[in-house]
C-alpha cells in the first residue's frame, strides 16, 4: 500500500482540504479549533464578572451589561463549548478507531454537523456583537417573550442551527457503534469510552429536538407578539420551564458521561488493572441516561411546581446518583492495588473523581426540597453545577485531550509541565468554586452585580482562583503549540495502554488501520503487575 | 456483521469507503433513518405535549375554536395524503421486485400528491386569514381568549408539518430524477426505502393533527 507513508494529516494540507474532509479525525481537529474559539470568548465573559465581583458596589460594568455577560457566558460554554467538547473532539477522532472502523458511518453528514455548528456560532456570535441578550442562559418566558429588549430571537436561531448539528453527531454514533464495530468487537469488548458516548448519543439524539421546539416556540411567540407562554390568553410560563428543563437536564448527562468515559479509559491505562466492575460501569452509563430523562422538574421546586410532583422529582434526583456513585467506587476498587502512575491524563482523572464526588454530593443537597428551598437562586447552586461542568467535564476534557494528543498529533507534549497545569487547575478551580458554595449557604443570590459587603472576601478569594485558573488553561495552550513541533515523536502506544486506537500509528494513516483488526480478547487487559517495566507489544 | 460476503464488485460505485458490504451500509442506513424519526417524533412531541396540555386546561375554548377550523379541507388532505403514502409505498415494491421502470412513475405520483396537499392547505389558510382566525388583534372577537392557544397552534402545527412535507416534496424530486437515470434497482434501492420512510412519518404526524384540530367533539 502507498498510504502506509502517509497519515491523515499530510494527506493533504490545503484549506479546502481541511474544509471539505470526511475524515473523522479531521472533524475532530476542526471542532477542536471551534470550540476552543468560543471558550475563549466565554472566558473572557467569565472574567470580567469575577472582576466586577471584586468590589460590593457596581463599578466595572453596569446591571444590564452584567445580564449579558453572564447570559454570554453560559450560552457559549454550554452549547459551543461543554456539549460537543468530548463527543465532537475526541467522541470524533477515537471512536472509530477504538471500534476498528475505517470511519463514521455517515462522513459527510459528520461534517455538516461541523457547519451547522459554526452556522449555529456564528448567529450567537453576531448577536452578541450587535448588542448581546439578557435573559440568561435559560431563556425563561415570559421575559424573552415579551419584555427583554435584546436579541433573543437571533441567539435562539443560532442555539436551534446548532442544535441539530448535535443531533446529526449523535445520530452518527449511534449508527457507528451498532453498525461498524470490527469483528470480534462485541458489545461488552468496548472500552467504556463507547458504552458512554452511546448514552451521550442517546440523550442528544432525544432531547435535543424538545429544546429545538421549545427555542422556537419561544421565538415565534416573541416575533409575532402573541403565543403560547403568554398569561394575558391563559398560557402558562411554566410550560416552557417543563420543555426547557426536560432537554436541559438530560443536557447536563450529556455534559457529564463523556468525561466519565475518558476518566474510565484513563484510571485503567494508568493504575495498569482491568476495570473493576466492567458491567456495572457500563450499564450505569445507560441508567444514568435512562434516569436522567426524569428528573426534570427538579429546576422547578418553587417554580409553582405541585409539592407532590417535587416529590416525587426529588426521589428520582436521589435514584439518578446511585449509578454515578457506582462509577465512582468503581474506579477508586480499579485504582486499588493498582501500579499507579501520575502522568497528567491520570492527574486529571484523580481531579476528576474529587471534584465530581463534591459537585455530586452537593447535587444530593439540592436534590432535597427543603435544603433547595433555602439555596435556591443563590451561588451555592452556581459552585455545584460549576463543580460538575469544570470540575468534572473540562478536567475530563483536558485528561482525554492529554491521554489522546499523542494519537491525535503523534507528539508528546512535556510531561513535567502538564502535571504543573493539572494541579494548577486543581487548584485554582477549588479556589474559584469553594467560596462559592459558602458565599450560596449565606445567601448570596446569583447573577447580581452588587453585593452586601460581609460577602466581599469570599468573592476576592473567588477571582483570585479564577486568576490561577485562566494560568492553568493557558499553560497547556502553550506547551500543546510546542510540542507540535518540538515534542518527541509517540510512537504508536507510547501509554502501553490497551485498545484499538493504540495499535494503529500515530498520527493514524487515513482510513484508521492497514487492515482491519481483529479483536479477541475484552476492554483493559493490562498484564499482571510483576510483567510492568518490560516493553510489550499490547 | 457478514464477513463472508465481501464488496462485490459491480456494487463498487454504491459502497462507500466506511462499510465492508452493501448488507452493513444498507443496516446503518437503516439505523440511521429511524434513529432520525425518534429525532422527529421528540421534536412534534413539544407541540404535542403543549396542546394537551392545554386542551386539558381550556376543553371548552379548544371545541369552540375547532368548530372553525375547516373540517373538509382537512378531509380531503388526509385523503390526498394517505394516497400519496400509497403510492409511495407502491415505489419501495417496485423496486423491490426490480420493476424498474415502474419507480419513477410512482414517486411522480407521490410527488403531485404531496403538491396538492400543499395546495389544499394553501386555500385553507386563505379562508383562515379571511375568517379572522390568526391569533392577534384582529382574531375573531366571538371566540374565547383561549382560542386564540388552539389557534396559534394550529398554525405552529400544521406550519411545521407543512414544512415537513416540503422538504419530503424536495427529496422525492432529487429520488425521482435518480430513478430517471436509472440508479435504482432489485439490489439497490435504499435511498427509496429510507425516503419511503420519511413520507410515512410525514404522513403519520398529519394522521395525529387531523383529529386534535378538526375533529375536537365533532359529533355534538
Amino acid at each position: 500500500m502507498n498510504e502506509s507513508e502517509k497519515n491523515y494529516l499530510s494527506a493533504g494540507d490545503t484549506v479546502k482540504s481541511w474544509l471539505l474532509t470526511t475524515d473523522h479525525k479531521r472533524i475532530g481537529i476542526l471542532f477542536l479549533f471551534a470550540i476552543l474559539f468560543f471558550f475563549s470568548v466565554a472566558a473572557v465573559a467569565a472574567a470580567m464578572m469575577r472582576l466586577e465581583l471584586l468590589t460590593p458596589q457596581g463599578d466595572l460594568v453596569l446591571s444590564e451589561t452584567y445580564n449579558k455577560l453572564f447570559t454570554m457566558h453560559g450560552v457559549l460554554m454550554v452549547w459551543f463549548f461543554l456539549i460537543p467538547s468530548i463527543p465532537s473532539v475526541l467522541g470524533n477522532f477515537v471512536i472509530p478507531l477504538m471500534i476498528g472502523a475505517r470511519d463514521v458511518a455517515f462522513p459527510k453528514l459528520n461534517l455538516l454537523s461541523w457547519y451547522l455548528f459554526i452556522i449555529g456560532g456564528a448567529f450567537v456570535m453576531h448577536a452578541i456583537i450587535i448588542g448581546g441578550v439578557d435573559t440568561g442562559w435559560t431563556f425563561y418566558a415570559p421575559y424573552s417573550t415579551a419584555y427583554s429588549n435584546t436579541h433573543v430571537i437571533e441567539m435562539a436561531a443560532g442555539i436551534f442551527i446548532a442544535g441539530f448539528g448535535s443531533i446529526l453527531t449523535g445520530l452518527n454514533f449511534i449508527v457507528t457503534i451498532h453498525k461498524l464495530r470490527a469483528p470480534g468487537m462485541t458489545w461488552f469488548r468496548m472500552p467504556i469510552f463507547l458504552w458512554s458516548m452511546y448514552s451521550t448519543s442517546i440523550i442528544l439524539v432525544l432531547a435535543t429536538p424538545v429544546l429545538a421546539i421549545t427555542l422556537a416556540l419561544m421565538a415565534l411567540e416573541r416575533f409575532w407578539g402573541i403565543g403560547i407562554f403568554d398569561p394575558k390568553l391563559g398560557g402558562d410560563p411554566v410550560l416552557f420551564q417543563h420543555l426547557f428543563w426536560f432537554y436541559s437536564h438530560p443536557a447536563v448527562y450529556i455534559m457529564i458521561l463523556p468525561g466519565m468515559g475518558v476518566v474510565s479509559e484513563v484510571v485503567t491505562c494508568f493504575s495498569r488493572k482491568k476495570l473493576f466492575g466492567y458491567y456495572f460501569v457500563a450499564f450505569s452509563s445507560v441508567a444514568i441516561a435512562i434516569i436522567g430523562f426524569l428528573v426534570w422538574g427538579h429546576h422547578m421546586f418553587v417554580s409553582s411546581q405541585s409539592i407532590y410532583a417535587g416529590i416525587v422529582f426529588s426521589f428520582l434526583s436521589f435514584l439518578v446518583a446511585v449509578p454515578s456513585a457506582i462509577k465512582v467506587f468503581n474506579w477508586t476498587m480499579t485504582m486499588y492495588r493498582g501500579s499507579i502512575s501520575f502522568e497528567a491524563p491520570m492527574l486529571y482523572a484523580l481531579s476528576f473523581i474529587a471534584l465530581f464526588v463534591i459537585g455530586g454530593l452537593t447535587g444530593l443537597m439540592l436534590a432535597t426540597l427543603a435544603v433547595d428551598v433555602h439555596v435556591h437562586g443563590t451561588y451555592f447552586i452556581v459552585a455545584h453545577f460549576h463543580y460538575i461542568m469544570v470540575g468534572g467535564m473540562v478536567t475530563a476534557f483536558m485528561g482525554g485531550l492529554h491521554y489522546w494528543w499523542p494519537k491525535i498529533t503523534g507528539r508528546m507534549y512535556p510531561e513535567k509541565l502538564a502535571q504543573l497545569a493539572a494541579l494548577i487547575l486543581f487548584g485554582g478551580f477549588n479556589l474559584t468554586f469553594f467560596p462559592q458554595f459558602i458565599l450560596g449557604y449565606l445567601g448570596m443570590p446569583r447573577r447580581v452585580h452588587d453585593y452586601a459587603p460581609e460577602f466581599q472576601i469570599y468573592n476576592v478569594l473567588s477571582t483570585v482562583g479564577a486568576s490561577i485558573l485562566a494560568i492553568g488553561y493557558l499553560l497547556p495552550l502553550i506547551y500543546f503549540l510546542w510540542s507540535l513541533f518540538y515534542g518527541k515523536k509517540a510512537g504508536a502506544n507510547p501509554w502501553r495502554a490497551t485498545g484499538l486506537e493504540w495499535k494503529t500509528s500515530s498520527p493514524p494513516p487515513k482510513h484508521n488501520f492497514e487492515e482491519t483488526p481483529v479483536v479477541t480478547e475484552g476492554a483493559y487487559n493490562y498484564p499482571p503487575l510483576n510483567e510492568l517495566g518490560e516493553s510489550e507489544n499490547v | 456483521m457478514n464477513l463472508e460476503n465481501p464488496k462485490m464488485s459491480e456494487e463498487n460505485s454504491i459502497v462507500t469507503e466506511q462499510f465492508e458490504d452493501a448488507q452493513q451500509q444498507a443496516e446503518a442506513s437503516h439505523l440511521g433513518i429511524w434513529t432520525f424519526i425518534a429525532t422527529e417524533i421528540l421534536f412534534f412531541g413539544g407541540l404535542f405535549l403543549t396542546y394537551t396540555v392545554y386542551r386539558h386546561f381550556y376543553f371548552n375554548a379548544f371545541v369552540a375554536a375547532s368548530k372553525h377550523t375547516d373540517v373538509m379541507f382537512g378531509t380531503i388532505n388526509s385523503v390526498i395524503l394517505l394516497t400519496s403514502s400509497f403510492t409511495m409505498a407502491l415505489a419501495v415494491h417496485a423496486a423491490k421486485e426490480n420493476r424498474v421502470k415502474k419507480i419513477a412513475p410512482f414517486l411522480a405520483l407521490t410527488i403531485l400528491l404531496g403538491l396538492a396537499f400543499l395546495v389544499v392547505k394553501g386555500f385553507e389558510y386563505h379562508k383562515d386569514l379571511h375568517d379572522h382566525l390568526l391569533p392577534g388583534a384582529n382574531f375573531d372577537p366571538s371566540l374565547p381568549p383561549q382560542a386564540q392557544i388552539f389557534f396559534w397552534l394550529y398554525w405552529a402545527m400544521t406550519g411545521l408539518h407543512g414544512i415537513h412535507v416540503t422538504v419530503g416534496i424536495g427529496i422525492l424530486t432529487v429520488m425521482f430524477a435518480s430513478a430517471r437515470r436509472g440508479k435504482f434497482s432489485g439490489s439497490y434501492y435504499t435511498p427509496i426505502e429510507l425516503t419511503g420512510l420519511y413520507w410515512h412519518f410525514v404522513d403519520i404526524i398529519w394522521l395525529f393533527l387531523y383529529p386534535l384540530l378538526y375533529l375536537v367533539q365533532r359529533h355534538t
